[in-house]
């Protein structure tokens, strides 16, 4: 079995739009005792990945795998403890926030939570435009109106606050500012997560069709394999702070490599297995059977 | 496009007001600090007698029809005293609340925003200030500039800065923690406007709950230092000077010192319970558990 770790070459004379080389983010723990300094949390192991330009990037893993604190990372928002970034072939990493303009113009993200996203004593008009007054953009009310009715929100919205509007609509005013300065990447962290099952389609499909029609190039991260799969064409997986496996979609979902891969894909329910009287967990513990290596991995990890 | 439907329907109105539980303390509160801001506020256009007025006929008098509350040992009546003398109360409290607030809440946001080792430097010569009494400052204040109304209520305002600086603090880190500050500095928001936009905004109700505290505080201390004499200087009616004074024929005339009293526990009653009242309204964690 090959797991890929190695990012994929950038195909023919279309650079990455996003570099990342051998990331590592360890998270200083309490100390609890008085003579030895606690083991930090390896939240990112080294992980490197290409992301170029129109590309629809997906990262799975499951809570505690370091596919937010890489979004945050990637984001400016937070710093690294050792490995590069680079946006544009320019260098992200410990640059100071006041040089970080041509990032913050250019890369905006769409949070989890759309309620503690949205500053509850903002009106949405003000949450919608911060980024246009915070980069100094003219024309700022004209924009508004296109934005709210880019993500289907009515024009009177724009006088209310963020506690008047459901998760979904909430989440269509996140996704309105991050559009704002007309970015080129859209980071979303799990952001159909907090939402009603209902509704994630509805704002799952918003966002797809909001990259193709401004050209974006997503960066999706989610633990739910069935959500990527939807709306990425690459998908890494990660597993403890390591990427696992990359590649196509297609490839990753439908001959999966790693068996931490196969594991997440045996959490997928659907409805030809449901109907073969086979339940997630059954499936979960098929793969792992398949795959006998897998937990042995593990093993050697800790 | 599929925006879909979901997004079109707003609701008209949101009741946010939770249905008939009635919040005592705030009205109560609101009632009695009402009843001390009325009493000042009458004071200026109308004292039953002028509160400077020496009268050597009418001395240690009960109450009467002429004087409602009776007289000092110098015949001055005591209730047009005691009217003037609310003016003091609340002119301590608002200017040493606002001198607290004014410092302590730009320290307090520094300190909940600043790299982790300047944080630790302040939060720690903060603490040793928040353990420094009001009152010992302020009696220190009087022996070097000399026992007035002002200097009472600077020291009472200095000695309370600690006390919104930490408030301020945890508000802070609250709101710096929450993803609304990341998506603004994601949108290019430099710290200072994450200060003025996001954070000020949402620790205010904080604010208010511990200015309203602390005028009951100061309403106190400077009662307590008139009493000591490091306070408002005579003739200058102050509740807490109208209590020494009172103190000194306690055995002729106990009802002297009944009117002041009562007149500082209403007004420290009443911030207090204004406080308490504000907290359950407006902190939204006390919200959830009613």
């Amino acid at each position: 079995m090959t797991t890929s770790t190695t990012p994929t070459p950038p195909d023919g004379d279309q650079p990455a739009l996003l570099e990342v080389r051998d990331l590592v983010r360890d998270f200083p723990r309490p100390r609890s005792s008085l003579l030895r300094a606690p083991e930090p949390v390896h939240a990112l192991r080294g992980v490197s990945l290409d992301v170029r330009a129109g590309q629809r990037f997906g990262i799975v893993g499951e809570s505690g795998s370091g596919k937010s604190t890489l979004l945050r990372l990637l984001a400016a928002l937070d710093r690294p403890t050792s490995g590069t970034i680079r946006f544009r072939g320019r260098e992200v990493t410990g640059v100071p926030e006041r040089r970080l303009g041509f990032l913050r113009e250019d890369l905006q993200v769409v949070f989890q939570d759309p309620m503690g996203s949205l500053d509850p004593r903002m009106k949405v008009r003000d949450i919608v435009t911060e980024p246009l007054v915070a980069q100094g953009h003219p024309d700022r009310l004209g924009r508004l109106d296109e934005l709210l009715e880019a993500v289907g929100l009515p024009a009177r919205a724009a006088d209310r606050y963020p506690h008047q509007f459901s998760g979904g609509q909430r989440q269509r005013i996140a996704i309105a500012r991050a559009l704002s300065t007309r970015p080129a990447v859209l980071l979303a962290d799990e952001p159909v997560s907090a939402l009603d099952v209902s509704v994630r389609a509805q704002v799952l499909n918003l966002l797809a069709d909001l990259v193709d029609e401004f050209d974006l190039t997503l960066v999706f991260v989610s633990h739910d394999l069935s959500v990527v799969r939807r709306v990425c064409d690459t998908i890494a997986v990660m597993q403890e702070g390591e990427i696992v496996e990359q590649g196509p979609a297609d490839r990753v979902t439908t001959r999966p490599e790693h068996p931490y891969t196969r594991q997440l894909l045996g959490a997928v329910p659907s409805l030809e297995r449901a109907l073969a009287g086979q339940d997630a967990a059954g499936l979960a513990a098929a793969a792992g059977a398949a795959a006998p290596g897998a937990d042995a991995d593990r093993e050697v990890r800790r | 496009m599929s925006a879909a439907t979901e997004a079109i329907v707003l609701p008209d109105s949101v009741d946010v007001v939770e249905p008939g539980r009635a919040n005592w303390s705030l009205r109560v509160g609101g009632v009695l600090v009402g009843l001390v801001v009325v009493v000042a506020l009458v004071s200026f256009v109308w004292t039953p007698w002028d509160p400077y007025l020496v009268d050597g006929t009418n001395r240690l008098m009960g109450p009467s029809s002429s004087h409602w509350l009776g007289t000092d040992q110098f015949g001055r009546d005591v209730l047009s005293r005691l009217m003037v003398g609310a003016r003091t109360t609340l002119y301590v409290g608002i200017v040493a609340v606002s001198l607290a607030a004014v410092g302590g809440i730009p320290l307090g946001i520094v300190m909940g925003m600043a790299p982790r080792w300047l944080q630790t430097v302040l939060v720690r010569a903060n603490d040793l200030l928040l353990a420094f009494p009001a009152l010992l400052l302020a009696i220190m204040f009087g022996a070097v500039f000399g026992a007035s109304t002002t200097t009472a209520m600077v020291a009472i305002g200095i000695a309370t800065i600690p006390v919104f600086a930490r408030i301020t603090r945890s508000g802070t880190l609250q709101v710096m923690s929450t993803e609304y500050v990341l998506a603004a500095r994601a949108g290019g928001r430099s710290a200072p406007a994450v200060a003025v936009r996001h954070v000020l905004p949402n620790v205010t109700s904080l604010l208010l709950v511990q200015a309203s505290v602390s005028f009951a505080i100061a309403a106190l201390a400077e009662a307590a230092l008139s009493f000591l004499g490091f306070g408002t200087a005579p003739p200058i009616p102050s509740w807490g000077r109208m209590l020494n004074e009172a103190y000194s024929v306690l055995a002729v005339s106990p009802l002297q010192a009944l009117w002041p009293g009562l007149a500082i526990a209403t007004a420290v009653l009443g911030f207090n319970l204004l406080g308490d009242g504000l907290r359950d309204r407006l902190d939204p964690r006390l919200a959830d558990a009613r």
